[in-house]
């Protein structure tokens, strides 16, 4: 085992992209990566997409990727984790380099939803779930959530509104984020009186998905040489762990047993403890995923994440700056990508070049992405050297 | 079409078939796709109370308009995920007790099934 480095990213603003396709999107998202990292010789390309088969009638993407963005003769593997995509493919290719097999590669994450209206949008995000024991019963991904978020609140004397501070910190941070979906303040008066989605989850506490790809270049190496002279980050921890998918299968579900995991086993490979982390980005499609993803992550204790989240602890400046770009309710949720733009955005902390975005003195970053109802969750820990 | 798949399910959607592990008595519901060398049939009383639900106001079109999801702890152990129905929303709660009933869950068009399977409703007192 050898370091590895993150040493580009780039990535295309979330959006309805009604005049890109997915291979655009990717095309375009790799290039400001490969340019980013100064043009590197590549050996594989790892796609990090959930729905491709199903919303865009392809497969393979790892083979049409290459070909389409014209990367001559190297390999290309299509990952798929449902909303964990893009943290799976960030390790394959961490374990990659690592092993000493390549030098350089290149993930791009990439979803493009916008082609299908929404009835068949969330069709497609359900087969995230258990297909017989619950999507065939009628669940959907934010019931599948609202489901958690009944119980613990009623385990932990909770309301609807409790889970505010979520989606109001991440529209506050977006508003100064150009690739961001949404560029507009949030109250906690308007997100408790929006319109329910599946009962106790409102609205305005729901992420958008949208179209989006985002590109990373990953090396043996701390940067080109003769290029740039900007702070190296080293791809510290790198972890993926799951769970059963339904529900029902686990024995407690409202501890995401495959976070607790991922994240132990990513802050013990970078040799650190939770505290040191500064920055983090989580899979926050609901306020609820953020809370029970805090908890089981060892960054709150459980059942008081929604307490500590009213104190401004996750806000900008509090003790763990949360969704600096906008999380997925801002910035957008860009399913097989998600995993892949968490990391553009934190690498841009790390680096300092985060703008009106930057928190201070950021050295440790962490980013995790949940497949499905958490069942899968990817976890990666970066440092600046 | 997908018969075979929903014949194939026959045994737990009608008649809540689960598989119980005979050295530690756990009862899996539904069944594992696996069988372990100590696991027999178990047929469930469809009894159970509910552990959390929601208000479905988003759901597929396939399922028709507002419906109510839960997670129902059944008598036996099992989590269990189903719509509930015969129920009035503005009364539903966490504890109530609920029992197993067949209904019809989906209709998969002109030239597909009618799917049946179980459903939830509150256990008749």
């Amino acid at each position: 085992m050898r370091p590895v480095y993150l040493i580009g990213a780039g990535q295309t603003p979330v959006a309805e992209h009604w005049d890109r396709s997915l291979e655009q999107l990717a095309g375009a998202a790799l290039q400001a990566a490969l340019d980013d990292a100064g043009q590197p010789p590549i050996q594989a390309l790892y796609v990090a997409n959930a729905l491709g088969g199903l919303l865009n009638k392809q497969a393979q993407l790892g083979a049409h990727l290459v070909a389409a963005l014209r990367l001559g003769a190297i390999e290309g593997y299509h990952i798929e984790a449902a909303g964990a995509s893009g943290g799976a493919a960030l390790h394959q290719a961490f374990m990659a380099v690592s092993s000493g097999v390549y030098q350089c590669v290149a993930v791009v994450g990439v979803e493009k939803v916008t082609d299908v209206l929404e009835n068949e949008l969330n069709a497609a995000l359900a087969t995230g779930l258990d297909a017989t024991a619950e999507a065939d019963q009628g669940l959907t991904l934010t019931a599948g959530w609202a489901l958690l978020q009944q119980r613990y609140s009623y385990e932990h004397d909770y309301t609807a509104s409790s889970f505010a501070p979520w989606p109001v910190t991440a529209h506050a941070n977006a508003l100064h984020n150009p690739n961001a979906l949404y560029r507009f303040p949030l109250n906690p008066g308007k997100v408790a009186g929006a319109p329910a989605v599946a009962t106790p989850i409102g609205l305005l506490d729901s992420s958008t998905v949208a179209d989006g790809a985002a590109a990373l270049i990953i090396a043996a190496a701390p940067q080109v040489e003769g290029e740039n002279t900007r702070t190296a980050i080293r791809v510290a921890g790198s972890s993926l762990a799951s769970v059963p998918l339904a529900l029902g299968a686990r024995p407690d579900p409202l501890w995401l047993d495959a976070v607790a995991r991922s994240t132990i086993a990513a802050l013990a490979e970078a040799q650190l403890d939770a505290d040191a982390v500064n920055v983090a980005e989580l899979s926050d499609q609901h306020g609820i995923v953020a809370a029970l993803s805090l908890e089981a992550s060892g960054f709150a204790p459980r059942g008081m994440a929604p307490r500590l989240a009213a104190d401004g602890a996750y806000a900008k400046g509090g003790s763990l700056s949360l969704a600096t770009a906008g999380g997925c309710k801002a910035r957008g949720d860009t399913v097989g990508a998600l995993g892949i733009y968490q990391i553009v955005e934190l690498a841009a902390q790390l680096w300092g070049e985060a703008g009106s975005l930057q928190v201070p003195g950021v050295r440790v970053a962490l980013a995790q992405c949940l497949g499905g109802l958490g069942a899968t969750a990817a976890t990666h820990v970066l440092v600046k050297e | 079409m997908e018969l075979a798949k929903h014949w194939r399910l026959k045994g737990a959607r009608y008649r809540l078939e689960g598989a119980r592990d005979r050295r530690t008595n756990t009862i899996t519901f539904p069944p594992p796709h696996f069988s372990g060398p100590d696991d027999e049939l178990v047929i469930l009383s469809g009894r159970g109370e509910i552990w959390s639900w929601s208000a479905v106001e988003n759901g597929l079109d396939a399922w028709g308009g507002r419906y109510l999801v839960a997670l129902v702890k059944l008598v036996e152990g099992p989590l269990v995920t189903a719509q509930l129905t015969d129920v009035d929303p503005d009364a539903v709660h966490i504890g109530q007790p609920v029992e197993m009933v067949t209904r019809k869950l989906r209709d998969l068009g002109e030239d597909g099934l009618l799917v049946y399977g179980y459903k939830f409703r509150p256990l008749l007192e």
